[in-house]
């Protein structure tokens, strides 16, 4: 059974199909690569699979379990943490704080106990400290652990808003657009962060990219979307030579 | 910032509060405070009490609500009632009347902050202002037209149970319970949603039960404050709790910075003073007011603390590294 699976979902807005039949399947530390022109659904899509939208058709499962008309929060629970096109992280609060919020459900005192400061904060208070702290050092960020996150430059805002995703211990993780904004030295690093998750999470990603390089050369399989629909799957090699994908993106 | 319990920092800020409350008793005891200065002084507590519980809704959760004298006036008349029967029937008095009266006031503030908080706060930014500011009038409307509160002709009767004593005590436990509260799991989270609510929901923070929790007890902590309003003045008019009372509070909160709890206090102190101190000046009083409420917004738009804390220990430290006191030590920076 795969992880995160599409059963012909579709999305209209109003007259407008923005994604028809969609069907994807992401097995277990599988990294899948997702890709499209412009306006061809693939944010939609994600926002479907992250209960930002609820499909108009069909039906999502992860581990088995539908997804569909849950809550995007009751989704992260589920085990699906995903990053945002354009980086969205706690801009006025520390990079430690970013990472303890995603850790709120790590911790199980109650407001009472919290106000009051009973016991169970100070032990989970503490705990989730210190493996904030630990986090930042896997990404090698525990320098940065005190300042802004609107303070970091770009490249490490993105690692922040992965590594905070990260946090939640999903299953899946859904990037969108990871490497948008970023220059070559940058995306590249970015790359090897992807990798260096996937080894040590052991986890499924599916990813939205723009940049054939970093989806090229990470991505196992690849499934390509235009107009709301799949033209072609399969693996990079297979896609770089497919006709479709080849007008789609070159026009005839 | 360290996470462990620090019985250092706490042993130092409940000195420095029994400090204060000392101070004033002993200028109360030796006459050098008038009747008058005494009452400006409960009217800072009860300030700093709806400050800094608006900054709760305003300043960490992010939610600019105009609608605060409305669950003070609810705290107010629950308080005030709830004594007149309580009085009457149990024959109950002094501190413990009031403390009941005000757990009353909270609970019923809170609880229609809960009930306007779920559809109030499906709207963001200006439509939560509109919402909010209707439900202050609507309060105040219904009040004034419904029997058991005296209506137009006011509330009399209520005991004047509200000394600087209680009023003190009960101001620095609301602003420790904040206090605490913002620096908890629930209070990171009320944050996260003022940051980003969509990246908030995105790592699990269950936004709506958040924001209607913060908004309730932002409304409980109104309530207490109206609570200890209404045993002070001890005659209730429901004008009082006007649109411009939800302003008022609202200024305090913008011009201490929204999100610092401390900000809130010392700026319910100087606002509090302000007016009283500018009667002289009788006609140009809320000229001056506005004026420098105006400057404040050019220079220093962010309020007086910004988003930070005062903290006692830190300013200690400050202070011991400051070449002035200490000499030949090296500067650190401050905040």
């Amino acid at each position: 059974m795969a992880l995160l699976e599409t059963k012909g979902i579709g999305m209209q807005f109003g007259g407008l199909k923005a994604v028809d039949q969609f069907e994807i399947q992401v097995d277990e530390n599988e990294l899948v690569g997702l890709i499209g022109p412009n306006g061809a659904g693939k944010t939609t899509i994600f926002n479907m699979l992250t209960g930002v939208y609820k499909p108009t058709e069909g039906d999502i499962t992860l581990n088995g379990i539908s997804i569909v008309g849950k809550k995007p929060y009751q989704i992260v629970n589920m085990g699906a943490a995903r990053t945002f096109q354009n980086i969205r992280l706690f801009k006025d609060l520390s990079v430690i704080d970013n990472i303890k919020i995603a850790y709120h459900n790590e911790m199980s005192y109650t407001t009472v106990e919290g106000i009051f400061r009973l016991k169970r904060y100070w032990t989970q208070e503490k705990k989730a400290h210190q493996e904030s702290l630990d986090f930042l050092k896997i990404f090698s960020m525990e320098d940065y652990a005190d300042i802004l996150a609107k303070n970091l430059p770009y490249g490490k805002q993105r690692k922040l808003e992965i590594a905070r995703a990260l946090a939640t211990k999903p299953k899946i993780l859904l990037l969108d657009e990871p490497a948008a904004g970023m220059n070559p030295h940058e995306t590249r690093e970015l790359m090897e962060t992807i990798h260096f998750i996937r080894d040590k999470f052991e986890i499924a990603i599916l990813l939205i990219e723009h940049d054939m390089s970093l989806v090229m050369g990470i991505c196992e399989r690849i499934v390509v979307v235009d107009y709301g629909k799949i033209i072609a799957s399969g693996t990079p090699d297979s896609i770089k030579k497919n006709p479709d994908v080849i007008r789609v993106y070159l026009g005839e | 910032m360290a996470k462990t319990f620090n019985l250092k920092v706490f042993i130092i800020n409940l000195l420095a509060v029994i400090f204060i409350f000392i101070a004033i008793k002993i200028l109360i005891g030796s006459g050098a405070l008038s009747r008058y200065l005494i009452s400006i002084m409960i009217f800072i507590c009860v300030n700093i009490i709806l400050a800094t519980s608006l900054n709760l809704a305003t300043g960490f959760l992010g939610q600019l609500a105009l609608g605060h004298a409305g669950f003070m006036a609810i705290g107010a008349y629950t308080s005030a009632l709830t004594a007149i029967y309580l009085r009457s029937t149990y024959n109950l008095s002094g501190t413990l009347l009031l403390l009941a009266s005000l757990v009353a006031a909270g609970l019923f503030a809170g609880i229609i902050g809960v009930l306007i908080g779920i559809p109030a706060l499906r709207l963001r930014g200006d439509y939560l202002a509109i919402i909010t500011l209707g439900f202050g009038e609507v309060i105040r409307v219904f009040i004034n037209n419904i029997g058991f509160t005296g209506g137009a002709k006011g509330l009399t009767g209520i005991p004047r149970i509200t000394t600087i004593d209680n009023a003190y005590w009960v101001m620095v436990l609301t602003v420790a319970i904040l206090y605490t509260l913002t620096s908890s799991r629930q209070g990171r989270a009320i944050i996260s949603i003022r940051e980003d609510e969509i990246a908030a929901e995105a790592v699990g923070i269950q936004t709506t039960r958040y924001k209607v929790m913060g908004f309730a007890i932002a409304a409980f902590f109104a309530g207490i404050g109206g609570g200890l309003y209404a045993h002070f003045i001890a005659f209730l008019d429901p004008n009082t709790f006007n649109f411009m009372r939800s302003v008022e509070i609202l200024v305090i909160v913008v011009l201490g910075g929204m999100g610092s709890l401390t900000g809130s206090v010392v700026s319910a102190i100087v606002l509090t003073i302000l007016p009283e101190a500018l009667r002289d000046f009788a006609i140009y009083r809320l000229l001056i007011y506005s004026g420098l409420l105006v400057a404040m917004m050019i220079f220093r738009p962010q309020g007086i603390f910004g988003t930070k804390e005062f903290s006692l220990v830190q300013f200690f430290k400050t202070l011991r590294h400051n070449p002035i006191v200490t000499p030949r030590k090296k500067v650190k920076e401050s905040d």
